[in-house]
């Protein structure tokens, strides 16, 4: 018995690894790739270590392509977007909970209607509202239509519905009004859903590919993605710059990761959710 | 010393005197009116405006304007005449056709290969965090940085691909510029180029199953969490089989999870453009045909052809096309499903 579980527990790890590995490789191979010369990255290996390290393929990279532009947008619109959902949401999330007002299931039912349709439907329309406001080619078309979401406000609605009744109650005997109440205590106590809902705006604007190469045009406006897209067609075969391009793009993502993993379960889950 | 602290601390009061003032404000509105209108409006306005504004408005401008034929200076009324358009345009059914593939070549693949690894993830204990890590990994990464790191393995003639081929003792492939179909290139010429999907196709589909199998395991892993270990060790102990443990009692416990990903697996499959884009498409060039799903055929029509109406009356093709397919889903095999 014991013998058959060891032989068990062998076969499995070795799927694991293998699997793992497969999974993986992809990312070594890019991070080898992206400090080997031209010559070697060129030449197709499955061992990805290079025989010598070039550091300066970095600023290679950064010399090639405005890539310091591209990071700036990136970081611009990402920020800008997570602090507006997680204010939106964690606003509309309140009223939705706590207050009393007429009509208040209704409109909650067409808010998480909306999540019902999909974004491409609304997008050539939605390109011809942008260009009508005048932001083509702007930041203000990368952060505004994306500054609320349907699943956010329901994610923080749910979230203040699992606080007790008694906080509230006792914070009113003692005076306090609903702007402080949510202020000074229930928003602190809603901190995990809201690091995920800030968390999944912040991943879904940074991995942002169609809106962003709809609505910009200029070089000074790219995102990374984008950016990343059009140096493959420019330096397509200076591959261990791309590789290096390619490695900048993922890291803060990668790092984001190992800082909220935990946050990046929730973020899946409610990600599936949204669909 | 004592001034500046003194200053410090009532700046941190600050915001509180006039939240103060506000609810105090809306007490008395409160009074007034029935319940806490005034307050609610002013807390959802934010959130509402830009679901208005950028979800509803557009919802209704779409079906609007496929009904019109956008030309350079004028729209003429075009009634049903863009739908039409689509039904006769061999591009538009090309694009349905490798959306159905995609959708049919990534969905049930990555199920299966996410279950199992979620399955013999849940079985160890040392080193699971690691092993966990590297499966989650594609997924933490954009899709268009792991695009460019495929484009490059799958390059031609000489990339890592084709030295795997040439290692295996099989011919060197055009991997992701393959037009001919995957079929055509095994039979050796037996069945016709054009029939079934395109190889380039294939390796779009292979990316998406990598990439997209690490949010599933993630899903997987929370609901083998739900199925309690003593039901698996009782069935065991009555003379039940690993494979029969699995069949009779973790997948009928899972089968809201396994129902819940395949409908919004699906979705997604359906809405896929990041990969199909990064992978096999360059900015400024016309589209590469076999890979072009729905959504790319309507970012042709609005960034390339400037043809409004016809990728608005496609784009509720689309929608429709979804939203039939979920309802269908719903009532076929949602009955199955067991809510414990």
């Amino acid at each position: 018995m014991s013998g058959r579980r060891v032989i068990r527990h062998m076969v499995l790890y070795a799927l694991l690894g293998g699997g793992g590995l497969i999974m993986a490789w992809p990312f070594l191979w890019m991070l080898g790739t992206a400090f080997k010369d031209l010559a070697e990255a060129l030449r197709p290996t499955l061992w990805p270590w290079p025989r010598q390290w070039h550091w300066d393929n970095v600023r290679a990279t950064f010399a090639a392509a405005p890539f310091g532009r591209y990071f700036f947008n990136s970081f611009l619109v990402a920020g800008a977007v997570t602090l507006g959902v997680a204010s939106t949401a964690l606003t509309a999330g309140y009223a939705f909970a706590r207050l009393h007002f007429r009509g208040r299931n209704v409109l909650f039912g067409c808010v998480l209607a909306t999540m019902m349709v999909p974004f491409e439907l609304t997008l050539i329309p939605n390109y011809v509202l942008i260009s009508k406001l005048g932001w083509y080619n702007t930041h203000a078309a990368l952060i505004v239509p994306w500054c609320a979401n349907a699943f956010s406000v329901f994610l923080m609605r749910q979230a203040f519905l699992g606080l007790p009744d008694d906080f509230f109650d006792a914070a009113k005997v003692d005076g306090c009004g609903h702007l402080r109440f949510l202020a000074r205590i229930a928003a602190p106590l809603v901190k995990p859903a809201l690091a995920t809902v800030a968390l999944f705006a912040f991943l879904g604007s940074y991995n942002a590919l169609l809106w962003p190469l709809i609505v910009t045009a200029e070089e000074s406006m790219r995102v990374v993605q984008v950016g990343l897209t059009y140096f493959q067609g420019d330096a397509g075969a200076q591959v261990h710059l791309l590789m290096c391009a390619t490695a900048f793009v993922i890291l803060p993502t990668v790092a984001l990761y190992f800082v909220a993993q935990r946050y990046f379960v929730d973020a899946a889950l409610g990600a599936g959710l949204k669909g | 010393m004592r001034g500046i602290a003194h200053i410090a601390l009532r700046a941190r009061h600050a915001p509180d005197a006039l939240l103060r003032g506000l609810d105090e404000l809306f007490d008395r509105a409160h009074a007034r009116l029935c319940g806490d209108g005034a307050l609610a409006a002013l807390l959802l306005a934010p959130a509402l405006t830009v679901l208005v504004v950028f979800g509803l408005v557009p919802l209704l401008g779409a079906l609007y304007m496929s009904l019109f034929d956008y030309e350079l200076l004028s729209a003429p009324f075009a009634g049903l005449g863009k739908y039409a358009q689509a039904v006769r345009d061999p591009d538009f059914w090309s694009s349905v056709r490798v959306t159905l593939y995609y959708v049919i070549g990534t969905v049930p693949a990555t199920l299966l290969f996410s279950f199992l690894a979620a399955y013999a993830l849940r079985r160890i204990a040392w080193g699971r965090g690691v092993l966990r890590t590297l499966f989650f990994l594609p997924y933490i990464t954009s899709v268009v940085a792991a695009a460019m790191v495929w484009r490059a393995l799958l390059n031609h003639p000489e990339g890592v691909a084709n030295l795997i081929m040439r290692y295996a003792g099989l011919p060197p492939q055009q991997w992701l510029i393959e037009a001919r179909g995957v079929l055509h290139l095994i039979s050796g010429g037996w069945i016709g180029p054009e029939i079934g999907p395109s190889l380039a196709l294939c390796c779009v589909i292979l990316f998406d199953i990598w990439h997209g199998s690490g949010f599933m395991i993630v899903v997987f892993l929370a609901g083998l969490a739900a199925v309690p270990r003593e039901l698996e060790e009782a069935a065991r102990i009555d003379g039940a089989g690993p494979v029969q443990v699995v069949r009779k009692i973790t997948l009928p416990l899972l089968s809201p999870t396994i129902f819940f990903l395949a409908v919004v697996g699906t979705i997604r499959a359906f809405q896929a453009f990041n990969s199909f884009y990064a992978l096999t498409q360059r900015p400024d060039k016309a589209l590469f045909r076999p890979t072009t799903n729905m959504i790319l055929f309507i970012y042709e029509k609005l960034y390339q052809d400037h043809d409004l109406g016809y990728g608005a009356a496609v784009a509720a093709l689309f929608t429709l096309a979804i939203v039939l397919l979920t309802v269908i889903q719903w009532r076929v095999v949602g009955k199955r499903v067991h809510y414990s």
